[in-house]
Order: structure tokens, then C-alpha cells, then sequence
């Protein structure tokens, strides 16, 4: 099945989301549409998807105009979706997910949905391309990767002929990434045109057969697999860009930072944290990698104070952090960059200049006596605003008009801007653009070279080799090992499954998965250009 | 590329996302109602009270019996009546045109008495709602701060100022502990300040009740109402015998000015503010949330309580059970109605004021029923408050439609 956008506009007030997109998906091809936070390329599957209703321009199926209503209309048509958050009801099984919306039923039964008749669908499926999924088995039950094939199955029991991937790697461990392109791949024999949406270089070059770039809404340019990632990635920004961070090694100082025996039972009685131990030295990245979910969160929490461990201790300059309120670890000289800006980080109703001093507004010289001092708030505000390079109208101007990029600046800002005797900084980087990233690794990389000991948590590996100098990984509220900053990311792939070193070490030189000989291949030619 | 676009700073950001935190609570945006949404509402409160005036008037009924012999009378009396209507209301309230010397000028001195509690009790349901607390006591808190300042102005004799301002001291103090325990309750045990406080005012009536019935603020008499308070513990009269209006109007434009100054230029505001936008935004910047709920809901029944005290320091000057009347609950709207801002809490207050002081002239002279006023200010309410709601109701409507999609905004 073929099929087309042509033209295709949509406009959010006036915000343009999509400007006259032209793009013909091919049977039997996956095709990467690359593009950053923001650029326009959900709007654009949603549009195709039938959840938005463009504003100019028409979808053609096998060069036959249709208008899509809704999803219904989409599936009926042919296109399948699986969203970056799954559309599945937890509690129900795999057979239940597959056929909600079009029960199965059988006359024998009274009108009752037909499990078996849904379980014979799953098994044939599944069996078909090899996806070992169990129909019975409760969807809350089994890991991200297999519900991701749970929603796969799901679109093509509806006879997707192509298939919509919104960030389908987002969640995923490298190996479990590895098994949805093998996927990818078998459904693109079978015929299924794929559309995959990502913004992640390695896997369009790993995967696609067409590449289509979009920046600003608009379709920019369209490559192949074989130009670089460095082409790629100029591509998308609309300039040339740094991808990896230039920093030099370490210059290690006292171990100042000690996390021992930590562990933290939440209220249903999970350990969530399980007898965590690490020291951080002043001057080195220690990153925390592992799949979302595995207790990362949970430890910055705690570091923080937002969140009371069960026992354990956790020391900073000899001074034990546990038990103390928030406002007193941060007064102990840590700064804190939230996992969720939108919800920890700023308060969107605040103006620039307020959330800039969200922690620090009792503190001189803003306050004196119980009395804010506007004129000093503003002042710090523009001092901070252009030394972070923000890009704003008026720092009065709620935060919430910034870019996501820019908000994150404006976090970064503030809590780099007293001296601090620890940074503690959690998915840094989620959801911005390339440029921005740049940015904020740069700046955490000075505030290492400054002396400060610096613990990251982040679940994406690129991150994780951009910064760390040391790396620990955390399967299920312990740590599996900590290792070098540039070990190989099958090993750590492995590791973030709950693999130990020594087998994760054996086991990836045995088997490389499709992004991690992308890198070996990137190292290599790296090398080798260095020698030349 | 185009020319246009790389005319576009190198690293200039995508357009903007959408805001952070989109999900705003329902108070959040009745808050947000722009000035011209809540003029809008007036108008249409009085345009649409106004169908009710003609109903209500027996020329426009009679005219009705022959609307289709004659049907320009009962456009005629229809329109009489509720010019009528609107004008006693008018002279009752603003100025009285018919009136003359002095007298004219006599009822916008009412009005201006009879916001005063609103002004007191709505700027503490204001700070409340700015700090994301839905405070519903003041009727309660009004009337245990009129109780304490009742129980001062009779039990004691003092000079006249020292015995003035213990009263209403002791009216913000007992005002303030009051809403304390639903703020109390609140940090320490999560319970709602909504039905804590609606409970609360149940209890503050019926406390009152009975300490009517005691020595403590009845001291003789069969009635369930309190002597006088004494003399000194009045607040002077303004303008003379001739008007009611009291000192309690200017301590409320200074109460005013006091809720702007704390929570637009103090560090605790600035903290009442964090935790009513973000709390968690809030906590992780190391504001102590609990703390800050029990903060918030002192200085709201302390305000409240005030209230009280000028209700019976100024207008009444004895204590019943129905002291606070409907004050606590008319606050309620006026705090939103103002945007929960000081200036447009004390016009908002007048606004109600006005309509409380020139409703019996309106009853008594042109004849429309006294519930009008009350119809006006329901309108006022819906139309405000529902808004927000309508919108709620579509996007949880549309949100089922996608299955549980929820994403309304540009993003990839």
C-alpha cells in the first residue's frame, strides 16, 4: 500500500505545526523520519492517524484521496500506530488488548467475547513473525519491550499494512531495541510499510531505507543511511553541530560524596532502592544508567531529601545528608536539576526572573527582612539569563513561553548559581534539541572541571558515554556494577537487563547488537582518522 | 534551505513548547478569567435578572393576559419595571437623585459599610485560593472573630483605642487559629481543606449559638444575643451620626494594601504563591509545603475574623447567631470575582455591597423582590466559574474519545 501526504498543513493559533508537507511512504520500506522535540513530526502522524484535522492539503492512499475522521477511519484504511506511551489496559491480558475496540464474538456464547478466537489471533501473529508472546499473560506482567510488541500485534490484527512507530526506542534497552529492528525488519519483508519517528541518529542510520528530515514543520531534506551522523544531525538543527563533548580526563580530588547501604521500601512495601552503595570523587561525572523504573529517580529523590530512606546513609563533606530537610540539603551546597522540569523544576505561571530564584528567594541579597527585593531578583535574572544564553522577550514573561531548551537553562541557571559541593542532575537532557544538549553537557562538564562531584541519572546511553567518567548501573533498586565511562554499550545494555559484568563482558563480544557495531564501526573510523 | 531561514539565528530555539504543567487546577483558571470575562458576566447577570424583574411584576403579568391584542404593552411594562428596578437599586446603593442634601450621598456610604466584612473576609479567601487552598470557612472563621471581638468589647473596660484594637486583635487571633485546624489538618493528615473547613463552619455556628446561651457572652437578658459592646470598643463613626460608615473601611483598604505587599513583595508570599502554582515545584525548592498550608490558612481566618470584628465593632455592635449572615459565603464570590487580587477584591466587595444596600429600596419602592439580588449574584457565579468547567467537561469528553490519547498539543 502506498501512501501520501501531500501538502499537508497544520497550524496550532499561530503556531505552525506542519507547512506544506509532501512525503510518500512506499510498501515494503521503513522510512525514519528524523526530526527534534517540537519539530512537527507527531502532529504530522496524528494528522495521518486521523486524531487532528489538517488545515490544507489531502492524504492519498494508493493515489486515492481519503478523509479520516478519526482513528477508525485510519485503521480502517490500513495505518497502524504504536504510540510512545502504549495504549494498553494494564490489568487486562494480551488477548484482551489485542481485540479491544473489535471484540470477537461468537453466537454459541451468547454474544460474550470470544477469547479464543482472540488468543488464536495473538498466536498466529506472534507465531508468524516470531514475537513469543504469551496471550494469556497480563499485560502489567510483562517487560516494556514485549508490551511495545503487544501493540504491534494489536495494529496488525487490524491488517496494518503501514505502521506508525512514534519513539518506539524511547523505552527500550539496547538489546531490547536490537529485537524491534530485527521486527522492523521482518515486517518490511512481509511487505508493512513502516514509518518510524525518532530522533535518534544511530538507529535511522542502523534501520531506514529513507530518511526524511524534518525541522520547523517543514520537510527539509531526505537522505540515505550512509551519510553521517554529523551530516544527519546538521540536517535536523539547521546548522553544524558537536556531538560529542569535548572534555579532558578527570583530575580526581577526595571522595567527598558517600551513598552506603542505602535502601528505601516505598509505602506498598517494594525496595525500591536496595542496599545502594557508591562514592563520587570531586571532579568526576558519576552516571547512574539503567532502563526508567529500576530506582534511579528514586535515589536523586532521596539524595535530595524529597523522598526518606528506610536505612543507610548518605554523606557529603562528612556531613550526613539523610533525615534533612530539603531546604537544608540544598543550603548544604547541593544544587538539583529535577527529572521533570515542567513538574519539579519551574512553576510555569512564575516569570523568568521568579523561578530563577525558587530556592534562593529567603536567601541574601534577595531578601531582607522578610521583603523580596524585585530590583535584585531582575538583576540576577538578567546576569544569569545571559551567561546561560536563554533566549526570552522579557524576563517578567512567565517561564512557560520558553522553549524546552530554554527552560532547562533556566534550571541549569539557578542551581549552578551558588557554589556548590555537589551536583546532582537527573535526565539532564530529556526532550531537548540537539543544540541545547550541547549546551547543557558543556556546562555540567565545567562544573566538574570546577572541582564539584557530579552524579547524573540517565537512561539514555549517548548521554551516559557523553558525560561519565564513571558509570554504575542500576537493575531493580541495586547496582549491577560500576564500570569505566567507555565501556562498550552491549556490556552495558546487558547490564541494565540485570546481567553481571563478567557475563555481560563475555556475551557481547560474543554477540553485537546492530547499534553497537554501528559504534565499534564509528570508533574505529574515528581512530583511524586520528592515525592518518 | 530558504533564504528566510537562514536568516534565522544559527541556534535559535523551536518554537516554543506548549506551557509546562498544563494541567492547572480548576481554581487556577477561575482565577485566570480575564477582567473583560468578569464584566461580561455582570452585565449578563443583570441582563439576564432582569427577565425575572418583568415576571415578577404584576403590570407586566396583566399586560401578558392581552400580549397578542397589544403586545407593545407588555413591552412597555416590562421595560418599566426593570428600569424601576435597576434605578431604586441604583439610589439605594450609589446615589439617590430624589433625595435631597446629605441624604443623597447616603447611599454610597451604605454601600461602602456593608463591603467592609466582604472586603476583610474575601481578601483572606483570597490569599487562600492564591496558594491553592480552597478555603469555604469563613463563614465560620467571620463569626468566632466576631464572637472574640464581642467577648473583649463587653467583658473589659479600657481607654477607647487600647480597647479597640484588643478587640479586633483578639478577633484576628481566634479567626486565625480557627481556619489553623483545617490548615493543621491538612499537613498533618491530608485531609480536605474544603470539607474541613465547610464542617468547621457548622461547628463555629452552633458554638456561637451556645455561648450565646452562656454567661461568657450573653450576661442577662432571655434573648441569644450579647449586650452591647461598650463604647470604646467601637470603631468611630466616619462622617458623623448621620452615616453608618466606620474606621473598619479604611482598615480594610490598609488590609488591602498589606495582602499586596505580602504576597507580592514578601519571601512568605512568594512561598503561598510557589505552593499554589507547583507544589512540587515548590518542595523540591525546598519550600515546606505542610508549613505553608497552615501559614496560609492562619492569615486567611485572621483576615476572616476581622471581618467579624467589624461587623459587630462597627455596624451591629452586638453579637447573634446570624451575625455573619451570608458574609463568609458572599465572600467566597467576591475573592474570585476579584481574580483573588487585593484592588479587584475590595471592587468586587463594593459591587456586592452595593447590592446588599440598595436592595431594600428596590423591594420597597419598585416593588421587585429582595431575591433578585441573590438571582444576580448566582448569575455572576455560573458565568465565572463556568468557563473553566464547560472547557474541563469537553477536554475530559474529547479525551475519552481518543482512548485515552492525550496529547492536545504540538509535540514530536
Amino acid at each position: 500500500m502506498k501512501l501520501e501526504l501531500r501538502g499537508i498543513t497544520k497550524r496550532f493559533g499561530p503556531l505552525v505545526a506542519n507547512d506544506d508537507i509532501h512525503l510518500t511512504f512506499e510498501s515494503g520500506e521503513i522510512h525514519a523520519l528524523l526530526g527534534e522535540n517540537g519539530a512537527g513530526k507527531s502532529t504530522m502522524m496524528n494528522v495521518l492517524y486521523g486524531l487532528y484535522e489538517p488545515d490544507g492539503g489531502e492524504i492519498l492512499v494508493d493515489d486515492a484521496p481519503v478523509v479520516f475522521a478519526g482513528p477508525a477511519d485510519a485503521m480502517n484504511a490500513g495505518i497502524g500506530m504504536v504510540h510512545q506511551h502504549f495504549m494498553l489496559v494494564p490489568v487486562f491480558t494480551v488477548a484482551e488488548n489485542v481485540v479491544l475496540g473489535h471484540e470477537p464474538t461468537a453466537a454459541g456464547l451468547g454474544g460474550l467475547i470470544d477469547l479464543t478466537e482472540a488468543r488464536r489471533r495473538v498466536r498466529e501473529i506472534s507465531d508468524r513473525f516470531g514475537f513469543d508472546v504469551d496471550p494469556d499473560a497480563l499485560v502489567e506482567d510483562l517487560p516494556v519491550g514485549v508490551q511495545q510488541r503487544v501493540e504491534i500485534i494489536k495494529a496488525l490484527s487490524r491488517d496494518a499494512k503501514v505502521l506508525i512507530l512514534d519513539e518506539p526506542t524511547a523505552v527500550l534497552t539496547p538489546q531490547e531495541t536490537d529485537e524491534l529492528i530485527a521486527i522492523m525488519r521482518q515486517l518490511r519483508e512481509a511487505g508493512t510499510s513502516i514509518v518510524f519517528i525518532t530522533h535518534k541518529l544511530r538507529e535511522v542510520r542502523a534501520v531506514a531505507d529513507r530518511i526524511s528530515v524534518i525541522r520547523r514543520g517543514k520537510v527539509v531534506g531526505t537522505a540515505t543511511p550512509d551519510e553521517s551522523e554529523q551530516q544527519l544531525a546538521s540536517l535536523m538543527v539547521g546548522r553544524s553541530v558537536n556531538l560529542g563533548v569535548e572534555k579532558a580526563p578527570p583530575e580526581r580530588g577526595d571522595v567527598t560524596f558517600r551513598v552506603s547501604d542505602l535502601t528505601v521500601i516505598d509505602p506498598v512495601g517494594t525496595r525500591v532502592i536496595d542496599d545502594l552503595s557508591f562514592e563520587v570523587r570531586r571532579g568526576e561525572i558519576f552516571a547512574i544508567a539503567g532502563v526508567q523504573g529500576n530506582g534511579q529517580s528514586e535515589l536523586a529523590e532521596v539524595i535530595v531529601g524529597l523522598l526518606r530512606a528506610t536505612s543507610g546513609s548518605i554523606t557529603l563533606d562528612g556531613k550526613e545528608l539523610l533525615g534533612r530537610s530539603v531546604a537544608d540539603v540544598l543550603d548544604a551546597g547541593v544544587g538539583y536539576v529535577p527529572e521533570d522540569r515542567s513538574t519539579d523544576g519551574l512553576i510555569a505561571s512564575f516569570s523568568i526572573a521568579e523561578n530563577l530564584v525558587l530556592d534562593l528567594h529567603d536567601d541574601a541579597p534577595f531578601a531582607r527582612a522578610g521583603s523580596l527585593s524585585p530590583a535584585r531578583v531582575a538583576e540576577n535574572a538578567r546576569r544569569r539569563t545571559e551567561e546561560f544564553d536563554v533566549r526570552l522577550t522579557s524576563i517578567q514573561d512567565p517561564v512557560s513561553t520558553l522553549s524546552g531548551g530554554n527552560q532547562q537553562k533556566v534550571v541549569l541557571a539557578r542551581e549552578m548559581s551558588r557554589p556548590l559541593r555537589l551536583l546532582v542532575a537527573s535526565q539532564p537532557t530529556r526532550g531537548l534539541d540537539v543544540g541545547s544538549i550541547e549546551f547543557v553537557h558543556k556546562r555540567i562538564v565545567t562544573e566538574r572541571d570546577g572541582g564539584t562531584p557530579v552524579v547524573i541519572v540517565s537512561t539514555e546511553l549517548d548521554e551516559v558515554h557523553a558525560l561519565a567518567d564513571r558509570i554504575a548501573v542500576m537493575y531493580r533498586g541495586r547496582i549491577v556494577g560500576v564500570v569505566p565511562g567507555d565501556t562498550h554499550r552491549d556490556v552495558l545494555g546487558l547490564m541494565m537487563a540485570g546481567v553481571p559484568l563478567e557475563d555481560a563482558e563475555r556475551s557481547a563480544n560474543e554477540h553485537h547488537t546492530t547499534l553497537g557495531e554501528a559504534d565499534l564501526e564509528a570508533r574505529t573510523a574515528r581512530s583511524e582518522e586520528m592515525t592518518t | 534551505m530558504t533564504a528566510t531561514e537562514s536568516l534565522v539565528a544559527p541556534s535559535a530555539a523551536p518554537p516554543p513548547a506548549p506551557a509546562p504543567g498544563e494541567r492547572r487546577s480548576y481554581l487556577q483558571q477561575v482565577l485566570d478569567s480575564s477582567w473583560v470575562t468578569i464584566t461580561f458576566a455582570i452585565l449578563m447577570a443583570l441582563v439576564a435578572s432582569s427577565v425575572l424583574i418583568a415576571a415578577a411584576n404584576a403590570e407586566v403579568q396583566a399586560a401578558a393576559g392581552y400580549f397578542f391584542s397589544r403586545p407593545g404593552d407588555l413591552l412597555g411594562a416590562a421595560w418599566s419595571s426593570v428600569f424601576d428596578a435597576y434605578s431604586t437599586l441604583f439610589r439605594g446603593a450609589v446615589f439617590d437623585y430624589e433625595a435631597t442634601g446629605l441624604r443623597r450621598v447616603r447611599p454610597i456610604t451604605e454601600t461602602m459599610t456593608a463591603s467592609v466584612p466582604l472586603i476583610f473576609a474575601g481578601l483572606g479567601l483570597a490569599v487562600g485560593f492564591r496558594s491553592g487552598l480552597f478555603n469555604i470557612g469563613a463563614q465560620g472563621q467571620v463569626l468566632v472573630g466576631a464572637a472574640g471581638a464581642t467577648f473583649v468589647g463587653i467583658t473589659f473596660a479600657l481607654p477607647p483605642v487600647v480597647h479597640l484594637v484588643l478587640a479586633v486583635l483578639a478577633a484576628f487571633v481566634i479567626g486565625a487559629l480557627w481556619a489553623g485546624i483545617a490548615g493543621f489538618l491538612k499537613a498533618r493528615t491530608g485531609a480536605n481543606e474544603v470539607i474541613v473547613t465547610i464542617m468547621l463552619n457548622s461547628i463555629a455556628f452552633y458554638l456561637v449559638s451556645y455561648l450565646l446561651t452562656t454567661s461568657l457572652l450573653r450576661q442577662g437578658g432571655s434573648r441569644p444575643i450579647s449586650p452591647a459592646v461598650a463604647q470604646t470598643a467601637t470603631y468611630p463613626l466616619l462622617l458623623g451620626p448621620g452615616f453608618r460608615l466606620h474606621l473598619g473601611f479604611v482598615v480594610a483598604l490598609l488590609a488591602a494594601v498589606a495582602v499586596w505587599w505580602l504576597m507580592e513583595r514578601s519571601v512568605l508570599g512568594f512561598r503561598f504563591r510557589a505552593v499554589g502554582a507547583n507544589q512540587s515545584a515548590a518542595r523540591t525548592a525546598g519550600i515546606k509545603v505542610n508549613l505553608v498550608f497552615v501559614l496560609v490558612m492562619l492569615v486567611a481566618g485572621g483576615l476572616a475574623g476581622l471581618g467579624g470584628a467589624a461587623q459587630v465593632l462597627g455596624t451591629d455592635k452586638s453579637l447573634q447567631a446570624s451575625t455573619a449572615g451570608s458574609i463568609g459565603f458572599d465572600a467566597i464570590t467576591v475573592a474570585l470575582l476579584g481574580r483573588s487580587t487585593p484592588l479587584g477584591t475590595v471592587l468586587a466587595a463594593l459591587l456586592f455591597g452595593a447590592l446588599r444596600a440598595g436592595s431594600p429600596l428596590m423591594q420597597t419602592s419598585a416593588g421587585t423582590p429582595i431575591d433578585i439580588v441573590q438571582v444576580i449574584q448566582a448569575t455572576i457565579v455560573l458565568l465565572i466559574a463556568a468557563p473553566p468547567l464547560v472547557r474541563e467537561l469537553s477536554l475530559v469528553h474529547r479525551l475519552a474519545a481518543l482512548f485515552g490519547y492525550k496529547s492536545q498539543e504540538a509535540r514530536s
